[in-house]
Formats: structure tokens, C-alpha cells, sequence
């Protein structure tokens, strides 16, 4: 008998979670733009409510389109399955409210995305959940900053907009040791670049707002489980393994074993707080889906003819990118970039803020916005922008200075890219 | 419910309710390397319809205290020890795949104990391809991916799961990933070895997947012909693990012949 073999990545990106519509026969996904689904009888309502039967209720808690880009995800992810939210904020907040009650604490890296810092650094502060922020690249602060009450250590694939590469297989297996999870932030590599559960991760999401939808069109999130953390084993999340009186005293991880977390942040996170997908929003990420095995080497082979240029272009200071020698994680993302290290990466304009803003007003072809991952590229000032909220040693911690420029590197033709910034940082210089 | 069998203890799901002397009993045994939670939705049901629900961790899965039990014989003698020990007399007995084997062999050393047997997913002899069980042997993940893939309909992968936002292939990596070395030889061997010795008197119902690579129905032909009485149910489009690719046909089987 001959081997068995899964399908491939590109496979799975075009067809995992939907077969062709059993009403229709329709081959792309339909969009069930419905908020409820009628029932059996009362026998069948009851079943499903109960979780007796699987199916939909209610498109809060779950929806046909929806969940064909929750499977699709976890395929590509190889985990036991996902969540698909609002936007990546929501699914951060989802994986935080399903793990911990008030009085835990998260030790996260300092180089995060600015929502996320702002989430764990003040709001969920107010609700009695504390997060101690350490120096990505120093393994010492991570393991110093670990209390008995931690219940999660999170960071980004790629640090924001540092582009610290995280040490997932060290952080994951010092997660073990203290018993709690590992959470990933792997918007910046998506599953086509780095596969975080392969390297120890144990809960990741994505803003699928980014590469994933690829377009610029939709924002959403995706958080997905591994399934390989064991929740009663670690004896620190009460969530997943004591009677919970919300739903007929459910002890989630003696009902479902694997599937524990993503039951709860479904039954509960998403009944509760409600930051559900769109079904028509599932439709439009699940297009960008569909090419992303095309679109991301398209967008690293031009990221790194940029970044050539402007690591030679006299008005830059320095470029930030992993793939470049002198970057401090350059062996790291060899190790687990074998891919590339993504389409997002910072440099500095020499001449400060003044020549920062004329740089970035200069362009013509890069969309100066609050966004990456689209199929345009993309500029922002990090400083003034995503991460203005933070405070100066809070931005030096995260490697973010006045002159730091942000770019997004789109499907444009390459030497058009690297034309329009050439004369943008020309008219800089003046 | 957390009980002891031969001074060791075991885990048995039992949908939330204390057991009840007045209530029929339905005992769910899960197959190769599983555990209790892969009959999830319909030992809820049961458990919520008027059952005594016991869906058992077998000795060394999930939450059960090891080793694995070397034999189907062996396997088959500990289900009436938990029945003792839950002080249930006779029980309805469901199993898929090994455990299946499991069930008949209850049946048939421990007649006066079983009412009847619901069969998921059988094969007899139920023998194991050489490459899976060297594989199992030596630990070796290629094991693992041979569970997963040969364990669901070719087209699961390609297809939705009933079970929203779940994926089939990564759920039955993890539980396996959770094994201790060993187990799932165990299980195999268990599995490949085993042979029926007596006879199975009390009603039987086979539910079969028609796109069952690793126990196809024409597998469980053998053991159909060893309980002429027994009732077949053959669900279109699941594969091995019909408990989550066909959950609904699957639990309607169920209601019907445990009713």
C-alpha cells in the first residue's frame, strides 16, 4: 500500500473547508448572508443549542461562509480548528478572555503592534489582567518575568515594526516549563511564510485584514488552536477544565479534550462579547486566501529588491529587514524564515522627522496609511501613527525612532517601487 | 466519573449526570489512540435523553491510568470491571473501530451483561497494514499521518466539516500527539491479533461508512455473517471516523437501535 499524502499547501488554500454547495452545486463559496437557520423541530433546536448535533444557530456563534475560512485556516495552519472574529484585535481579546480571569498576568514582548500594546497595556489593565512587556530578543527577561499567576507568554512572528524575529522554539518550550501557552501574533508571516505550531507555538491569530485578504478590502481576524496544549496537565486554566455554570456546568476540556479552547471562545467568547466575522467579509478573505500561495513570494522576491536599494541609497541611515546581515536576528530568520521574512519592514530616512515627512508626502505610487498587507504597497510614520500612544522609552524599547519609516511592499512592478522611492528620498534630502 | 478497575484509576464521560439505577445504560468505546471525547456529540445526547452515559477512557488514553491493555480479550474483561465498579448490571455497548471488537468480545465472555452492541466502523479480521504497525512501533509520525489520513474519507480533506470551524486532520493529530510511546502499537496490535472466540447472541447494528479506506464495509462482512440477526446501516459519503464526518446520520443510527 502506498503512503498516504496530505495535500499541499496550495491545495488546501483553494479547497480545504468548502466541498461544492450541496443546495446549488455552486464551486465558490456562497455567502450565507443569514442571521439564523430554521429548525428541524423542536427536537433538532434543542440538540443543537445543546450540543447534541453539530450545525448552525445563530451566525453570532457561527455561520456556513464563516466557517469555511475558519477550516481553510486552520488546514493551512495545521491546527484543530479557528475562530474567524471581527478583526485581529478581537481575536487577541478573544484568546486573552478564554484563558484568564481578573488577577492574571501575561508577559508579552515590548515589539507589538500598537493595538495590542494599548490592549495589554491599559485596557485590559482595567479589567485586572497585567502584562509585564520585556525585550523580545532576551530570553533571560522573559523567563525573570514569569510569575505564578502568568497565563500566557505572546509576541509577534515578526516584531512591529522592529521586525524582531520572536524565538518561538526557545519561548515555547520556557512557556512549557511554566505550564502556560504560547500565542503568536503571525500576521506579518502568514502560514505560507513560517507555521508557528510546527516550531511550538500553541494558539496563534492573524489580522486577516493583512495578507490574507490581501486586497485591502475587509477587516477580520483568525484565531486558531493547536490543540496540542494540555489544559488539564497545566492545572492554571480554570476556564478550560472546571464546571462552567454559564453552559449546563460544562467542563470544556473533559467534554471535547482537543478542542477545549476554540469550544469556550465559541459557546462563550464570541455568545458573549459578540465580535463575530461578516459572512460577506468571510467571502472577500477567503479570495485573498484562494492566491495566497501566489501572492507572497511575489511579495518577498520585490521586498528584497527594495530593501538592496535602499541598504545602498546615501539618505538612508539603515534598513531594518531580518534577511540583512547586520540585523540582530539574521540568524534566526534564516532558521525559521527559510521563506522569506515578509513584505513589512522599517528604515530610517537620514534627517529626521522633517525629512520623513517630505519622503512620505513625496511618494506617488506608495498609499501612505494605517494598514500592510495589501496587495498596494503601502508607507507609514510609525512615531505618529500606530504606535503614537506609546510613551518615548516605551517606542525605544519597540526600536521605532522620529525618522522610522514603515513599508508595506505590494505586487506593483518592483523598479516602479524603487523608482517612486528614489525620488521621494531625493526631495527628501533637499 | 472517575472510578478504579483492577486498583488503577479510569475516566468515563458521563454527560454531566450522576448515574441513575433506574436509567437504561449506554457504555461508548472509542478506537485506536482516542479517547472518550471522539463520541462527543452523541454521548451528549444520550446523557441528555435519558441514558446512563459512560464514554470510557481506556487504560493509558485520555484520562485513564496505563499501561494499554495488551488484547481485545483483555480490553473486553476490563469494560465489565467498569460496569462493576459503576455498579451497572448490563449496559448497551457502543465502539467504533477497535473498539468495536472490544464490544463483541464483551458480548460474547460477558453475555448476561450486555443488551446489545452498536458497531462503528468494524472489520474482522481487522487486520493492520505491516507498514502502519512498524510505523506505530518505532514511534514514528509517518504512524500518525496514517491514522489521520486513512482514518477519514479521502475527500474530508477537501471538504467542510460538519463540526463548524473545526479540521478534522489537525484534531486527530493532536489526540495523537498526546499519546504516550507506545500506546498506539498497542492499540494496533491489539487490533491485528485479535480473533473471536465465541458467539454474539444479543441484537447488533453495523454503521459503516461507504468511503471507509482503513475498515471498508465489505471488511465487516465476516462478522455480519457471525450475527445474521444484525441490523446495517451504510452512510454515504463518511469515511472511518463517522462520528465527526457523519455526526447526525451517525447518531440517528444510534437513536434508532438503541430506542
Amino acid at each position: 500500500m502506498a503512503g498516504p499524502k496530505y495535500p499541499g499547501f496550495d491545495t488546501l488554500a483553494l479547497h480545504a473547508g468548502q466541498s461544492p454547495d450541496p443546495a446549488t452545486g455552486s464551486r465558490a463559496v456562497p455567502i450565507y448572508q443569514t442571521t439564523s437557520y430554521v429548525f428541524r423541530d423542536t427536537e433538532h433546536a434543542a440538540s443543537l443549542f445543546n450540543m447534541e448535533r453539530a450545525g448552525h444557530v445563530y451566525s453570532r456563534i457561527s455561520n456556513p461562509t464563516v466557517a469555511v475560512l475558519e477550516e481553510r485556516i486552520a488546514a493551512l495552519e495545521g491546527g484543530v480548528g479557528a475562530i474567524a472574529t471581527a478583526s485581529g484585535q478581537a481575536a487577541l481579546h478573544l484568546a486573552i478572555a478564554t484563558l484568564m480571569d481578573a488577577g492574571s498576568h501575561i508577559v508579552a514582548s515590548a515589539s507589538l503592534y500598537g493595538g495590542s500594546h494599548n490592549l495589554l497595556a491599559y485596557t485590559l489593565k482595567r479589567f485586572g489582567i497585567d502584562t509585564t512587556f520585556v525585550a523580545p530578543r532576551n530570553l533571560d527577561d522573559w523567563k525573570r518575568a514569569i510569575r505564578p499567576n502568568t497565563r500566557l507568554l505572546f509576541g509577534e512572528t515578526l516584531g512591529n515594526p522592529g521586525l524582531d524575529v520572536l524565538d518561538i522554539p526557545a519561548l515555547a518550550d520556557m512557556a512549557h516549563g511554566a505550564k502556560v501557552p504560547l500565542l503568536v501574533d503571525a500576521t506579518f508571516t502568514t502560514p505560507y511564510l513560517m507555521k508557528p505550531f510546527a516550531l511550538g507555538a500553541d494558539l496563534l491569530y492573524h489580522s486577516a485584514t493583512k495578507f490574507l485578504g490581501g486586497h485591502g478590502t475587509a477587516i477580520g481576524g483568525v484565531l486558531v488552536d493547536s490543540g496540542r496544549f494540555d489544559w488539564e496537565a497545566s492545572g492554571k486554566f480554570g476556564t478550560l477544565t472546571e464546571a462552567y455554570a454559564g453552559f449546563h456546568n460544562m467542563d470544556f476540556e473533559e467534554e471535547s479534550g482537543t478542542r477545549a479552547f476554540l469550544l469556550r471562545a465559541r459557546r462563550e467568547g464570541l455568545r458573549d462579547f459578540g465580535a463575530c466575522m461578516a459572512p460577506m467579509t468571510a467571502f472577500q478573505i477567503l479570495q485573498g486566501v484562494e492566491t495566497l500561495h501566489l501572492r507572497m513570494p511575489r511579495h518577498v522576491e520585490s521586498t528584497r529588491k527594495v530593501v538592496q536599494f535602499l541598504a545602498a541609497h546615501a539618505a538612508v541611515a539603515r534598513v531594518i529587514y531580518p534577511e540583512l546581515p547586520e540585523h540582530p536576528d539574521h540568524a534566526l530568520a534564516k532558521k525559521l524564515l527559510p521563506l522569506g521574512a515578509g513584505a513589512v519592514f522599517s528604515f530610517e530616512v537620514k534627517g529626521g522627522r522633517p525629512a520623513g515627512k517630505a519622503f512620505i508626502e513625496s511618494l506617488r505610487i506608495f498609499s501612505h496609511l494605517a494598514n500592510v498587507g495589501d496587495a498596494k504597497s503601502l508607507v507609514i510614520h510609525p512615531a505618529t501613527t500606530t504606535h503614537y500612544r506609546m510613551s518615548d522609552a516605551d517606542l525605544q524599547k519597540a526600536g521605532i525612532t522620529a525618522g522610522t519609516v514603515r513599508l508595506s511592499i505590494g505586487l506593483e512592478d518592483a523598479q516602479d517601487l524603487i523608482d517612486d522611492l528614489d525620488r521621494a528620498l531625493k526631495v527628501s534630502q533637499k | 466519573m472517575r472510578l478504579r478497575v483492577d486498583g488503577k484509576a479510569v475516566f468515563a464521560y458521563t454527560a454531566n449526570h450522576e448515574l441513575d439505577a433506574k436509567k437504561r445504560s449506554v457504555v461508548f468505546i472509542h478506537g485506536a489512540g482516542l479517547d472518550h471525547s471522539w463520541f462527543g456529540l452523541q454521548s451528549r445526547y444520550f446523557g441528555y435523553h435519558g441514558w446512563n452515559v459512560l464514554a470510557l477512557d481506556l487504560p493509558g488514553h485520555g484520562r485513564s491510568e496505563g499501561p494499554p491493555l495488551p488484547s481485545i480479550g483483555a480490553m473486553a474483561d476490563w469494560v465489565a470491571g467498569v460496569l462493576d465498579a459503576a455498579e451497572i448490571g448490563k449496559a448497551a455497548l457502543v465502539g467504533h473501530s477497535m473498539g468495536t471488537l472490544v464490544a463483541v468480545e464483551c458480548a460474547a465472555r460477558h453475555a448476561g451483561r450486555v443488551e446489545r452492541i452498536a458497531l462503528i466502523a468494524t472489520a474482522y479480521p481487522m487486520k493492520v497494514a505491516e507498514a502502519f504497525l512498524e510505523a506505530a512501533k518505532r514511534n514514528d509520525y509517518s504512524a500518525f499521518d496514517m491514522h489521520t489520513i486513512w482514518g477519514h474519507a479521502p475527500q474530508v480533506p477537501l471538504g467542510g466539516n460538519p463540526n463548524p470551524g473545526m479540521w478534522m486532520y489537525g484534531d486527530t493529530q493532536a489526540r495523537l500527539e498526546r499519546l504516550a510511546p507506545g500506546v498506539l502499537h498497542a492499540d494496533l496490535k491489539a487490533s491485528n491479533d485479535y480473533a473471536l472466540a465465541g458467539a454474539v447472541k444479543c441484537p447488533a447494528l453495523f454503521i459503516l461508512g461507504r468511503r471507509d479506506v482503513m475498515t471498508p464495509p465489505r471488511a465487516a462482512r465476516t462478522l455480519q455473517e457471525q450475527i445474521p440477526s444484525a441490523q446495517t446501516v451504510v452512510i454515504d459519503f463518511s469515511g472511518h471516523s463517522l462520528m465527526a464526518e457523519a455526526p447526525d446520520a451517525t447518531l440517528d443510527a444510534l437513536i434508532g437501535f438503541l430506542r
